[in-house]
């Protein structure tokens, strides 16, 4: 058929060729988020004269390790997790109480301080030990039913935190919550309680800073948590890639597509779904310790169901299955719902006054003022943009191929359909 | 799994499959010896597939037993069954529509893999061997099936008939003894029947023995040693296709329809 020499290397090379293709748009965001993650600090504080928008970021990574878990078992394996926050407050809870005072006041008497690193891989190890526990009996229901039971799941795990209040505080929470002793390669030698112990007694007057003061100043260092909370980002996107190009990935990726098919090839659904919950539970359980370390307080409120559909949203929108559009997505989804919304009432009535209607500002009767009418249609603006998003891109900000293709062919179906039904 | 091989690969005694008040399989019992080629015909709701569901663990049998490589795997799960030996293809195609030719056939290979998860974790060599090891494997599965240019394209993608082949690289990953394949010359042009009756010979060459449904009786006639015809259920003949053609039985079951 082919004039070509039929050696294996020569019929390989198209393919890879397209696979590098492929690949670069993935290379091409990662690329762009690193600069940006590297640029920010520097930026943000000399902007700002603050570290206040880094502990932000800080903050905001939490999420983003929430989103690369749970794109693990939504995106990657198809079963749908509602509850995906239990896991979160259970290695959220492992870390608070073994690294506070907390225990002291319970049965147990005596007040743990177990050091961070290790509680990390403890948490990590509990979370996915209950994402088994939950998977099992329940990993043999389909779709929706699974939607349910991890429904269900999300709703207990706070209201256990909450009521066991003799071990974990209860509506109390638990507070002083140990900060990680970082080593030096993570605060930086710039910065930090645990830096090297001389920067201490020198005074710094930053470029951008206007009075000298001491080289560290931030008992509790948002940089340090920034770092760190990037080298846990780095760490489990390196990861979850491998994962998703190994056997298991590709065994997660039958099963979503067809599950009798992919028993009849060998596959054990039933661990390999229970990998896909465990797996994508633990990266939840650290990102919960990291989450009660830089917080210093973790209560059974912080980890309701909003929570659970908040990193739902961010792994739908931001293109689910694609490690690269999740992150992306949990990203913005943050910076909309604690940066943007809550800026919203200021930012619109100074708006008002620029324009000549500051009349709109003073509060009239039932009338709140512009300010107050914004802060109360907050979540409606919310619900909006997400409507909005998802009609303007169903697959998401960057969809996996797999998605683009399914949402393409679905169009494609679709308009057969209507064809045959018009001429019919 | 160290015995002599038996000469016999798969011995079905008294199946029997239930569904309510149905039967669907009723008191079947055959066997398949090694290395041959054995066709299962039958009018339609004869109770074909749901005789091989019940030998490839999707159905657990009602009563009867499943005696595979002189091993009872009644009620086995899938899985177990894959990984015995015992593969299969569907009536209507079930390929992973969106994934790679390459990586269907990849998942094939699931089971002969041995990476665990810490090892696709943190990329270990041996993994980095394993996967470099098993696409070569795959590639060589699709040019032997004839579609080793469209390795990487999604499933969905390719025409019926090199999807059906697709199919046929997938079962053949996983190493089986027992190779099952469900009507696979359903909607084949002429041509392309010839073509698979051709590569049923090259799957038996590779020491494979092959189970097949199908209706179409040239293809049936052309390929198999012996044959099983099913009707309601039961086992009405069996024996090579001359005898098996001539039987009045079958001629008022089946053949006497189409001709």
């Amino acid at each position: 058929m082919s004039t070509r020499p039929a050696g294996k290397r020569r019929s390989l090379l198209p393919p890879i060729r397209f696979r590098e293709r492929m690949r670069d748009r993935d290379t091409a965001i990662y690329g762009v988020l690193i600069i940006i993650a590297l640029i920010f600090p520097l930026a943000t504080i000399f902007a700002t004269d603050s570290t206040f928008l880094v502990s932000q970021a800080g903050h905001a990574g939490t999420f983003v390790l929430l989103a690369i878990g749970l794109n693990v078992v939504v995106g990657f394996a198809g079963l749908l997790d509602l509850g995906y926050a239990a896991f979160f407050a259970i290695g959220a809870y492992t870390y608070a109480l073994f690294a506070s005072a907390q225990l002291q006041a319970s049965p147990a008497h005596h007040a743990y301080h177990l050091p961070f690193w290790l509680m990390m891989f403890v948490a990590l190890f509990v979370a996915a030990a209950f994402g088994a526990v939950l998977g099992f009996p329940t990993l043999r229901l389909r779709g929706d039913y699974l939607a349910i039971v991890t429904l269900g799941f999300g709703e207990i795990v706070p209201q256990l935190f909450f009521n066991f209040d003799q071990w974990t505080g209860g509506i109390n929470a638990i507070g002083g919550i140990d900060q990680p002793s970082l080593p030096a390669w993570i605060t930086g030698p710039w910065a930090g309680a645990n830096g090297i112990a001389i920067l201490q007694n020198f005074t710094c007057k930053p470029f951008w800073a206007s009075s000298a003061a001491p080289c560290y100043s931030f008992s509790f260092d948002p940089i340090a948590y920034y770092v760190l909370v990037l080298i846990l980002i780095v760490a489990a996107v390196i990861l979850v890639t491998n994962l998703h190009r190994s056997r298991l990935g590709r065994a997660w990726m039958a099963i979503r597509e067809d599950e009798v098919a992919a028993a009849a090839m060998g596959i054990n659904t039933v661990t390999t779904k229970l990998l896909a919950f465990a797996i994508g539970a633990s990266f939840s359980g650290f990102a919960g310790a990291y989450y009660g370390a830089s917080f210093g307080l973790v209560s059974p409120d912080q980890f309701y169901f909003v929570v659970s559909i908040t990193v739902l949203v961010m792994v739908v929108l931001g293109g689910m299955g694609n490690i690269t559009g999740v992150i992306v997505g949990a990203i913005i989804i943050y910076f909309v719902l604690n940066s943007l919304l809550p800026s919203l009432p200021s930012t619109v009535e100074s708006f008002a006054s620029n324009i000549g209607l500051g009349f709109l500002n003073d509060r009239n009767g039932d009338w709140p003022g512009l300010a107050g009418e914004t802060q109360r249609l907050q979540f409606l603006l919310y619900g909006l943009i997400l409507v909005l998003m998802m009609l303007l891109r169903p697959q998401g900000i960057f969809p996996s191929r797999v998605r683009e293709q399914e949402l393409k062919h679905a169009a494609v179906q679709e308009e057969e359909a209507v064809v045959e039904m018009t001429h019919a | 799994m160290s015995q002599a091989p038996t000469e016999n690969v798969l011995e079905l005694t008294n199946l029997t499959k239930r569904f309510g008040g149905l039967v669907a399989v009723d008191d079947v019992s055959l066997h398949i010896k090694r290395g041959e080629v054995f066709a299962l015909i039958g009018p339609n709701g004869a109770g074909k597939t749901t005789l091989f569901n019940n030998v490839t663990g999707l159905f657990q049998p009602t009563s009867g037993t499943v005696v595979f490589d002189g091993r009872n795997i009644t009620g086995s799960k899938p899985h177990e069954v894959a990984r015995l030996g015992i593969a299969r293809t569907f009536q209507n195609i079930r390929l992973f529509d969106y994934m790679t030719c390459v990586d269907n056939v990849r998942v094939g290979r699931h089971v002969r893999m041995r990476a665990k998860v810490w090892d696709s974790l943190f990329k270990l060599p041996r993994e980095r061997r394993e996967e470099v090891r098993v696409t070569e494997e795959a590639m060589d599965l699709l040019k032997f099936v004839g579609i080793q240019r469209q390795a990487h394209q999604y499933a969905r993608n390719l025409p019926y008939g090199q999807q059906r082949r697709l199919e046929i690289a997938r079962a053949l990953a996983t190493e089986p003894k027992l190779l099952l394949l469900d009507e696979p010359a359903a909607g084949f042009t002429p041509q392309e029947k010839v073509e698979l009756m051709a590569l049923v010979k090259k799957i038996l060459a590779r020491g494979i023995t092959v189970f097949l449904i199908e209706h179409d009786m040239k293809v049936v006639m052309g390929i198999s040693e012996r044959i099983v015809v099913l009707d309601h259920g039961e086992k009405i003949a069996e024996g090579p296709p001359d005898e098996v053609r001539k039987d009045p039985r079958v001629i008022e079951a089946y053949l006497g329809k189409s001709a």
